[in-house]
């Protein structure tokens, strides 16, 4: 198949950056978005022209590295994957796909398409651990654990940190990242010892870091590849509340 | 701002003074609708009386005004620092699966200012006796502030009557996503009882701007 590239090209993070049409040919629809993407740097490096530099790791939708807006969705047309695992063959021939790199402020772009998402790393760093001494490891069922409590705290810790919840959120809003953060260990026994410490400490580095404030529109749940849900961000609410007031 | 106060706070202040402000809709609906469930206007007249001089409502109608600052100034602050989150948008407009009315809470919410600004002057200013001057009617033996007739008089002027059901409409859309949001942001979610709260938050938009625009159509078509 052939398509029509419209790709940002930014040489740096301080310079002004534009739209680049490209053309590719005789894609394979079994190709991977990315696998698409290396053919059109091939294919510039061997005219001595600049690759697009893109993000990309461990391309089996589990590092949360790849990223990408691609025709007005993070990751792509598809729901629930990552760039890496979106294939060629969700589009069309001969159609023009827009590539634009995640858009936010606390996410400045080092170089076309890649962007320097440090700020989530900020906030780990500002509370998303535990530090209290936790010993070896138990026994299985030393530590008695709600089965239910078990599968939320599993299904918020899959989060990869792509910040594609912040790409898609029309205010650049990193809660749903944080929630599931903060939903994690608060669902957990060795978590909650500080929990309400943790919530304050990693929402006030949000906040500093300039992303946007949750209107509860959802699309980061929509776009989520991990399909972290918005209850988490509702459960961060209240540790918050309860936090503040006790 | 978010120095003083974080995201999270503003937002559960947010929902207090949305859901607040939703209570007083329902006590304002209902008086509202004296006009149409009563053949006169006396029962009105007898409520606006009431409100306009029982002084726990003197004192409440302050309480009530901070509502509505505090609503109005943390969403233009908010939408303000979410458009600042974002200095250089997509060129594709984000097509993500989305709370339609969410989107345009910033648009509705000003439209309805203006609308709470034109029926502060029309209504709330004349009652105080600050605008204009309101005839006077007997209910009971006892001379009241003929509000009725204001209120009648005002919703037979057929652009009145567009314009007051337009700004309910969107009063509607703001409510619409603005019952279910309070609930998210004060954390109050529960797989038992959301299901409930979302259902229940576009039931509560509906009836809510339906049974208000009634009340001028009833009175410009049949009264």
């Amino acid at each position: 198949m052939d398509l029509k590239l419209k790709i940002w090209r930014q040489p740096s993070a301080h310079a002004d950056g534009k739209f680049v049409d490209y053309q590719v040919h005789e894609i394979s629809k079994d190709a991977s978005f990315l696998e698409m993407l290396d053919i059109l740097n091939e294919e510039l490096v061997n005219k001595g022209e600049d690759p697009v530099a893109f993000d990309h790791d461990c391309r089996e939708g589990i590092c949360g590295m790849c990223s990408l807006f691609i025709n007005g969705r993070p990751h792509g047309p598809d729901t629930a994957i990552t760039t890496c695992q979106l294939h060629m063959r969700r589009f069309k021939d001969g159609e023009t796909v827009t590539i634009e790199p995640w858009r936010a402020k606390p996410f400045p772009v080092i170089k076309d398409l890649m962007v320097d998402r440090s700020a989530f790393d900020e906030i780990i760093q500002a509370g998303g651990f535990v530090s209290i001494a936790t010993g070896g490891v138990p026994d299985a069922n030393a530590i008695p654990i709600r089965k239910q409590n078990a599968d939320l705290a599993m299904d918020a810790a899959a989060c990869i940190g792509c910040g594609a919840c912040v790409a898609a959120c029309k205010n650049a809003s990193a809660m749903l990242f944080v929630s599931a953060k903060v939903s994690q260990f608060a669902l957990l026994p060795q978590g909650k010892v500080e929990a309400k410490e943790r919530v304050q400490m990693m929402v006030a580095r949000m906040d500093e870091l300039g992303f946007g404030n949750c209107t509860n529109t959802y699309a980061c749940e929509a776009e989520c590849p991990k399909e972290i849900s918005v209850t988490n961000i509702a459960r961060m609410n209240r540790e918050f509340l309860v936090a503040k007031l006790s | 701002m978010s120095k003083f106060y974080s995201s999270v706070t503003k937002k559960i202040w947010m929902s207090f003074m949305g859901l607040f402000l939703m209570t007083f809709l329902v006590v304002h609906l209902s008086i509202n609708l004296l006009l149409v469930f009563s053949p006169t206007t006396n029962l009105f007249n007898e409520a606006s009386h009431f409100m306009g001089t029982n002084p726990f409502i003197q004192l409440f109608q302050w309480i009530l005004f901070a509502g509505f600052v505090v609503h109005i100034i943390l969403g233009l602050i908010l939408q303000i620092e979410n458009w600042v989150a974002r200095p250089k948008g997509y060129r594709v407009k984000a097509i993500s699966e989305e709370s339609f009315f969410s989107k345009y809470m910033i648009h509705t919410g000003v439209i309805i200012f203006i609308f709470l600004a034109i029926h502060f002057v029309n209504f709330f200013l004349v009652a105080k006796g600050i605008i204009g001057e309101i005839p006077k009617t007997l209910v009971d033996g006892k001379s009241v502030d003929d509000m009725g007739a204001l209120v009648i008089a005002l919703f037979k002027m057929p652009y009145y009557v567009i314009g007051y059901l337009i700004a309910l409409m969107i009063l509607g859309f703001h409510l619409d996503h603005g019952f279910q949001s309070a609930f998210q942001s004060l954390g109050l979610n529960h797989p038992k009882y959301t299901p409930f709260v979302k259902g229940f938050g576009h039931f509560f938009a509906v009836i809510i701007t339906v049974a208000f625009m009634s009340i001028p159509l009833i009175i410009y078509f049949i009264k």
